[in-house]
């Protein structure tokens, strides 16, 4: 497994580079994990339901948050920086070629690794994502293409919660959390990027 | 004609929903173009034409459930 830790990149940028993983792994190279950050964006799928906007495109950008349309299914998703993007690009025909055992995977990683950090947080039968009671504090979304896959976690360490306001997360009325919200301070990102990077090696040993 | 079948997609999956369809009917497609995506209760799977040739049809439309080893349209 090839780590790779873009920073904080534009999302349009950090998709492209993602594409050109997914086909690289595709062609035979080795697995990435690749984490990053976004500026602040909020992701349009297919599905998205207008009402999942809670105002109109010019005063959301005039907030500074950039509105994109992507070509997947789904509603609306919000990155911004704090919030720990893993895009974990491998090949499951080399793993269990099960999308519900990869699903289960990531949530039971998501889970032990806020456990890492003193949070009790648990995943929910039927939706997507890890809560801490009932508000959401890792978003996933994985899409499969070849049995390798892309898109990931969407971690809130220190995001900024009150980006979420703008939107309905996912077209659900869920309140989200972040990790500094539950500790009470923010917490080192490379902290958590390493906690992460340890829970996905163990996780997808081959 | 070929059919564009929803594949297996892991033991306990039997059906999936069509979240959007990338291609119309009389669109031509190439072999392993991106045709539509399906997704489970947690994740999205691409599904791509078998072969190249014009899309006739769309059985699941989207937001409808497609069964796995079902056909979801066809080329020919």
């Amino acid at each position: 497994m090839i780590i790779e830790d873009w920073g904080l990149i534009d999302y349009v940028e950090g998709l492209a580079r993602q594409k050109r993983c997914v086909q690289s792994v595709m062609q035979g190279a080795a697995d990435r994990l690749v984490l990053c950050e976004h500026p602040p964006v909020l992701t349009l799928g297919r599905m998205t339901n207008p009402d999942s906007l809670l105002y109109q495109h010019k005063d959301i950008e005039a907030r500074g948050v950039a509105i994109v349309s992507v070509d997947r299914g789904g509603d609306v998703t919000l990155h911004a920086p704090g919030q720990l993007v893993v895009y974990p690009v491998f090949n499951l025909t080399h793993q269990d070629k099960n999308l519900k055992i990869y699903m289960e995977k990531l949530e039971e990683l998501a889970v032990d690794l806020l456990k890492n950090f003193g949070i009790l947080a648990i995943s929910i039968s039927g939706q997507r994502g890890v809560f801490v009671g009932k508000d959401k504090i890792i978003s996933i979304g994985v899409g499969v293409r070849k049995w390798v896959t892309y898109h990931g976690l969407g971690i809130n360490v220190n995001t900024d919660l009150s980006l979420f306001n703008l939107i309905k997360p996912c077209g659900l009325n869920v309140q989200m959390t972040s990790m500094q919200q539950l500790k009470g301070h923010p917490l080192p990102m490379e902290d958590v990027k390493a906690k992460a990077i340890e829970q996905f090696q163990e996780k997808f040993r081959k | 004609m070929t059919k564009i079948i929803l594949p297996e997609l892991g033991e306990g999956i039997t059906k999936a929903t069509i979240a959007c369809w990338h291609a119309k009917p009389g669109d031509e497609l190439e072999a392993g173009q991106e045709v539509c995506e399906a997704v489970t209760d947690k994740a999205s799977f691409v599904i791509e034409a078998p072969v190249a040739g014009k899309l006739q049809s769309i059985d699941v439309k989207e937001g409808q459930e497609g069964l796995v080893g079902g056909v979801l349209g066809t080329i020919g």
